[in-house]
């Protein structure tokens, strides 16, 4: 990250925050990440982000208006379109309050299954793109490849040989009529006002149309995996089909519909966990090695199928 | 009947399902034939140890889970230590 862009951003957040004043008694700005994709900084109630430089503008721009269409489910984006800055495409958002990442067990996750259920339920406001979970689980893959060798590699690559070209970010997804949000994850909640407002979802960046299963496909490779308590994924899952989400059906066995993401989404976590062991020069961890005995496994058990799906 | 013993007259009891008869004066026990065994056999499965009790994810069925997942479904109770806590709590928040 470059210190000006950064330090500038900084600027436009206290800016967008007190758009009447010269100077303000809030205090210092608060890096809230700051990763080769995004650069996100606090000030008081505002956020603003630096998306990755690659962003494409006019899909961007398509997924700030899905964001503003959509209040209740999405958090509303303070300004309709991103504005650039060193090269990057800044965004203006209310600060929500996060999941404590320190109590995964207090997690929302009946308040994450039911704004998904709502959000596939929801024709997309505008064109959009597809939704970008494939792109991403691509890219680990390519990361994992262009790393030194590792004992973990090749089950991990074998087990990414036997998902579906879609999967692999090589055909058209499934579904392009569905809204997902592409990147579901604990850090994607927030309640806005602060603490105190509802849960929403954010980060627009992987938003799209596509299979709306993919956004189950985290929390159920997680369970699989037996990283994710039954009670945990039997709340999620029972309040996403209680609202009416349609990436499963509503009742019996969801597996026909969740097996193939939630298999490129073990590949995908397991290809990022042996790459950042890699850099990091340590071994896996505990859950680390699970996922790639999961993808050790996957090669001998034939991929379900969705009851309808075209072969 | 009465007791072989005393001439008392014997009353009839029913130990776990077994038929005994037992003196009302000197209070000795008459047993019929295999009704012995029987008791032994009770005895023996008395003191055996009691069967484990089923784990909570049998009292309620574990959710289905994919063949390729964790042995027995991801639902095993064992796994959730502090260590898998914390760096599955991690997993939880990012991509």
């Amino acid at each position: 990250m470059t210190a000006p862009l950064l330090s500038d951003l900084a600027a436009r957040a206290r800016a967008a925050a007190h758009p009447h004043a010269d100077t303000c008694a809030c205090g210092a700005v608060v890096t809230l990440a700051d990763r080769v994709d995004a650069t996100v900084v606090r000030h008081a109630g505002t956020v603003a982000k630096a998306h990755a430089p690659d962003t494409d503008r006019a899909a961007l721009t398509a997924r700030l208006t899905t964001a503003a269409r959509i209040p209740g489910v999405l958090l509303p984006p303070l300004a309709p379109a991103p504005v650039p800055l060193h090269g990057r495409l800044v965004t203006f958002w209310p600060y929500g309050s996060p999941v404590d990442p320190g109590t995964p067990d207090a997690a929302p996750w009946e308040a994450a299954a039911t704004l998904l259920a709502r959000l596939h339920r929801t024709p997309p406001p505008v064109p959009l793109p597809p939704m970008r979970g494939p792109a991403k689980a691509a890219h680990a893959i390519a990361r994992l490849r262009a790393a030194a060798p590792h004992p973990a590699t090749t089950a991990v690559l074998h087990a990414w040989a036997t998902l579906p070209a879609w999967t692999r970010h090589e055909d058209a997804l499934p579904d392009t009529g569905t809204l997902c949000h592409g990147d579901l994850h604990l850090g994607q909640l927030v309640r806005q006002p602060a603490r105190t407002g509802p849960w929403l979802l954010i980060d627009v960046d992987d938003l799209g149309v596509g299979p709306a299963a993919w956004d189950l496909a985290r929390p159920a490779a997680w369970y699989a995996c037996g990283l994710l308590p039954a009670d945990a994924w039997t709340r999620f899952l029972t309040a996403y089909r209680a609202s009416g989400g349609p990436a499963v059906p509503p009742d019996g066995d969801p597996w026909p519909a969740l097996d193939v993401p939630a298999r490129a989404l073990t590949v995908q976590t397991a290809a990022r966990a042996v790459t950042k062991a890699l850099t990091a020069d340590r071994p896996l961890d505990e859950v680390e090695q699970c996922l790639v005995d999961a993808c050790a496994r996957m090669a001998s058990v034939p991929a379900q199928l969705p009851r309808n799906a075209a072969k | 009947m009465q007791c072989p013993k005393c001439h008392a007259p014997m009353h009839t009891y029913n130990r776990n399902g077994v038929q005994i008869e037992q003196c009302a004066n000197c209070r000795g026990i008459f047993l019929d034939y295999g009704e012995l065994e029987a008791l032994t056999r009770l005895e023996s499965q008395w003191s055996q140890p009691a069967p484990p009790p089923p784990p909570a994810a049998q009292a309620y069925p574990a959710p289905p889970a994919p063949a390729w997942g964790a042995p027995h479904g991801g639902h095993h109770g064992g796994h959730y230590g502090h260590r898998r806590q914390k760096s599955f709590g991690h997993m939880l928040f990012s991509s």
